[in-house]
């Protein structure tokens, strides 16, 4: 049988670049609210300097023109009406995706997420798909405003879904995914992985079903249980260590509401040591959730106490000394994971 | 703007309701005659009256039920505020959109809704419609395009701006009427709203029940500027102030409103001066009202005012009135004893819909 092999490279070729490209994680955020508006005219956007501007940092530039403003809307400086205003026209048939500039203002709009957006499925048994997104997350000297991890308050409200992505592809797939949903998803996006990491992002449609954990890495000797920022400072550590023969399992949640707790405990049980890590503070973090889980349902499986990393309670500081204090970073998560494994 | 020569007769009802619990509070001054509008005619009149004594039939259903130990919860009643809700409610089409308010009862029967429907949500009882998870006028009806409130007043003026700005993005002509107290005027929501609404130009009515009072609260403790009408001047939108006690005025002013919003894309916030007759839920005594802002207000009951009115132009008689009263009496009482027979919903609801599919 004759093959043309340069026809079937060709192919190939455009396979790969039709289905694959190396887009930062920003650009993976981009690339997925391009495509669900173009896919979807019930889509649009509102928030602070999204249109004119294209966001604080650079998300939407080149939307209005693309889709119009009436689908990117600039508002005030109104925290509780852009997010207000999302819920009511989602109530009315739309999908609305608000941004904060800085997921620190969610503070401003809060009522309108815990008591309109939460309540409306278990009062109305009506669904509300809103998307309120924004960059989170400290190491970038943004100081107690432009630095806080919130994620667990909303974990906390009953009614949302919470989601914090840590990879490029993720940040797409979830993405698509929390537009879609029928439910009010609080999406938080880590501005230290904005520009930081690349990886290879499926083109078009591409989806991570909300509520599945990923295990990024493989390992047998001890679980590291995290996500957003400190999955990385994970991935280091269990690569340093993977040098001494020591084998790290890394699980990212991606999604703190629905939690999977299934992929978590399955992990426990295999490598029968865990760390849990997020970069928010420690008192009354999501972590505090899941080692209690954990504890819980896998006591038995466990050779050690479930040991915790993450910030020291205090806001973000703005200074680098002090930001690296309180901030969990590779080489405080390596410490807690000698103590775990020196158990 | 706003306040034309017309508005200048409230003008005087305000001045003595804001003096009032002050040295010269004048609470003498008569009952100014109701004008018709030509915008009504007296088929409609009728018809808005007869929401009005279900309204206040339904409030003293619930009291009573209260004082048996029946109702729980708070029992928040409308009294002194039925025609400011059927009379604004009344301006909209099917069409268009209500955001009602706790003290909204009287909205609800001018969008058809079901006397049952609502006894089964003040009460609790199985088949409500939001399975026993909230109660009073909080739900929902996507059909009747109402809206009901959380707690948090002022929450959702920024939703009903977002409900009518989605269709203006598909170009359909829905207005969205909302409402609020005095009390909840004061909060961040109602000024973000308001200001969003009015930059965006979005077709929204936002109606202030000023009933004078924030449960304890007096207006002189909760704003300084004169009208919470004169707000609409730093947004850029219409804003008047109308005597809330008198239906035909309500009709009107709304009626105007709803007609700039839709042609115009012209939010308005109108502020209509009224009473609230009980306490801020009947657990409340209202001790801290002067009895004389009670005599002055019980004197416009918009229900005996607009008794005084139908009887005037023969839309109905005394007597017919009477009848009518004792008819929607008798529905009351009968639906609530069905209501109060239904079981409560049951226990295993409250684990579910907290997200929907």
């Amino acid at each position: 049988m004759f093959i043309d092999t340069q026809a079937a490279k060709n192919q190939m070729f455009t396979l790969f670049t039709r289905f694959m490209a190396e887009l930062t994680y920003l650009q993976a955020l981009s690339d997925a609210l391009r495509y669900e508006m173009r896919r979807d005219e019930s889509v649009f956007l509102i928030g602070e300097d999204i249109a004119t501007y294209g966001g604080a940092f650079r998300i939407t530039q080149g939307f209005a023109q693309e889709f119009g403003r009436k689908r990117v809307i600039d508002t005030p400086i109104s925290e509780a009406a852009i997010i207000g205003a999302a819920i009511g026209a989602s109530l009315n048939g739309m999908r609305p995706v608000a941004e904060m500039q800085f997921m620190d203002f969610v503070t401003n709009g809060f009522n309108q997420i815990v008591n309109v957006a939460a309540t409306t499925a278990y009062r109305w048994g009506i669904g509300v798909p809103i998307v309120v997104r924004g960059p989170s997350g400290g190491g970038v000297g943004g100081g107690p405003f432009h630095s806080r991890n919130s994620e667990a308050w909303f974990a906390h409200a009953s009614g949302v879904k919470v989601v914090c992505p840590a990879f490029p592809a993720d940040a797409k797939g979830l993405l698509l995914a929390s537009i879609r949903d029928n439910n009010p998803v609080v999406f938080y996006e880590h501005k230290g992985l904005y520009r930081k990491i690349k990886e290879d992002v499926p083109e078009g449609e591409y989806v991570v079903p909300l509520g599945k954990a990923r295990v990024v890495r493989q390992g047998r000797d001890a679980s590291i249980i995290s996500y957003g920022s400190s999955v990385h400072d994970a991935l280091a550590v269990a690569d340093e260590l993977s040098n001494e023969g020591v084998e790290i399992e890394v699980v990212d949640i991606r999604t703190l509401v629905p939690f999977d707790e299934e992929t978590v405990l399955a992990s426990v049980r295999k490598t029968n040591r865990v760390l849990v890590a997020h970069e928010a503070v420690l008192t009354a973090g999501f972590g505090g959730e899941i080692a209690a889980r954990i504890a819980d349902k896998a006591f038995e499986y466990l050779d050690a106490p479930v040991r915790r990393l993450a910030a020291f309670d205090a806001p973000t500081p703005f200074a680098p000394t002090l930001e690296q204090e309180v901030l969990p970073n590779k080489a405080k998560m390596m410490d807690e994971m000698m103590r775990l494994l020196a158990y | 703007m706003s306040t034309s020569s017309a508005a200048s007769k409230p003008r005087k009802v305000l001045g003595i309701a804001q003096s009032l619990g002050t040295a010269n509070g004048d609470t003498h001054q008569d009952v100014p005659p109701t004008v018709p509008t030509p915008l009504l005619n007296d088929a409609q009149r009728r018809e808005m009256f007869v929401f009005m004594l279900r309204a206040r039939e339904f409030d003293l259903a619930m009291i009573r039920l209260y004082r048996q130990g029946r109702a729980f919860g708070g029992v928040y009643s409308q009294i002194g505020n039925e025609a400011t809700s059927v009379g604004s409610c009344s301006a909209l089409r099917a069409s268009d959109a209500l955001f009602p308010m706790h003290r909204s009862v009287g909205a609800h029967f001018v969008r058809g809704q079901e006397l049952k429907t609502l006894l089964k949500n003040f009460l609790a009882r199985e088949g409500s419609a939001m399975r026993g998870t909230d109660g009073t006028g909080h739900y929902a009806d996507v059909e009747k395009k109402v809206f009901g409130n959380v707690s948090h007043l002022g929450a959702m003026i920024p939703v009903a701006a977002g409900y009518v700005l989605a269709a203006k993005m598909r170009g359909e002509p829905t207005v969205a009427l909302t409402y609020i107290g005095d009390g909840g005027a004061q909060t961040g929501e109602f000024h973000e709203a308001m200001n969003f609404a009015s930059v965006q130009r979005l077709p929204l009515v936002l109606v202030i029940e000023n009933n004078q009072y924030a449960y304890s609260t007096p207006n002189k403790d909760e704003f300084a500027c004169k009208r919470l009408s004169d707000r609409a001047a730093g947004y850029g939108c219409f804003g008047e102030t109308i005597d809330g006690t008198d239906l035909e005025r309500v009709y009107e002013s709304c009626f105007y409103a709803v007609e700039r919003a839709r042609n115009e894309g012209m939010p308005s916030i109108i502020e209509t001066l009224t009473m609230r007759m009980r306490g801020h839920a009947e657990h409340d005594d209202a001790g801290y009202v002067p009895k004389e802002v009670f005599a002055y207000w019980d004197k416009r009951d918009p229900i005996k005012r607009y008794e005084q009115f139908v009887i005037e132009r023969g839309i109905m008689t005394a007597t017919e009135i009477q009848d009518l009263r004792a008819t929607l009496a008798a529905e009351m009482n009968a639906t609530i004893d069905e209501v109060i027979a239904l079981p409560f919903p049951k226990a295993e609801e409250g684990r579910k819909l907290v997200f929907v599919e």
